[in-house]
């Protein structure tokens, strides 16, 4: 039973993005979006966490929040996919629940 | 798809407003069915009609009347975090002897059973905000 984790706070902000990713089952997927997208930089101190759980969870980005921000896709830790609003809404098709984490 | 939208932030906190006026956009683009955006806890200050932006702003609340009433949206105002908000309709001004209300078009006033009811009914409840 995939679920879809959001995030919209950063993790240097919040806490958020790590109870994301511990909560997220093999197979599960995990949103990035408004300031959640910081955590999708590479070179951080969260990027670890990120690349570690690649293995059984699936990263996307929300384009136009990366976008808002300045931050360009070169910047984005390797392997997480960069969305716009209609896959978004895809990604809650997809997955048969979807978990918000602010 | 059936989805109920939850948005937990007024139009000023973050964007979380925003956010969810961008995927009711995207999931009706799509052909799926939004049954119900409940505005919770600072939500419900998106449905007041005195908000006033500078005109170079998105009017946010305008944006939600405008996409209501073309897609036949049911926007939903909690009551309890409305009345400590002071987001009033006809029926609570004349309730709590109000001289005056200000909700938008296209936003009624409700209980959380709107929103219990609305989890029950649709595929996915999509939570916004804090």
């Amino acid at each position: 039973m995939p679920i879809l984790h959001t995030v919209n706070k950063s993790p240097f902000e919040r806490n958020s993005l790590d109870s994301a990713i511990s909560h997220a089952l093999k197979g599960s997927s995990v949103m990035l979006y408004e300031d959640g997208v910081y955590g999708a930089m590479k070179g951080t101190a969260s990027a670890d966490k990120i690349s570690g759980a690649m293995k059984d969870v699936s990263f996307y980005v929300l384009g136009p929040d990366l976008k808002a921000r300045g931050i360009d896709e070169s910047k984005l830790i390797d392997g997480i996919k960069v969305v716009d609003y209609s896959d978004f809404v895809q990604l809650t098709v997809d997955n048969d629940k979807v978990s918000a984490w602010t | 798809m059936k989805y109920v939208i939850q948005v937990n932030e007024g139009p000023y906190n973050h964007e979380a407003s925003t956010s969810a006026l961008n995927f009711v956009r995207a999931a009706l683009d799509a052909g799926h069915e939004v049954f119900r955006v409940f505005f919770y806890h600072d939500g419900v200050n998106n449905g007041t009609r005195y908000t006033t932006p500078p005109q170079d702003d998105l009017n946010i609340v305008n944006t939600w009347s405008e996409l209501a009433s073309k897609h036949e949206l049911d926007l939903v105002v909690c009551v309890a975090a409305a009345q400590r908000r002071g987001i009033v309709d006809e029926g609570e001004q004349s309730r709590n002897g109000k001289d005056g209300n200000n909700i938008a078009p296209g936003f009624r006033i409700s209980g959380l059973g709107q929103l219990i009811e609305g989890c029950v009914q649709a595929d996915r409840l999509m939570v916004f905000g804090d």
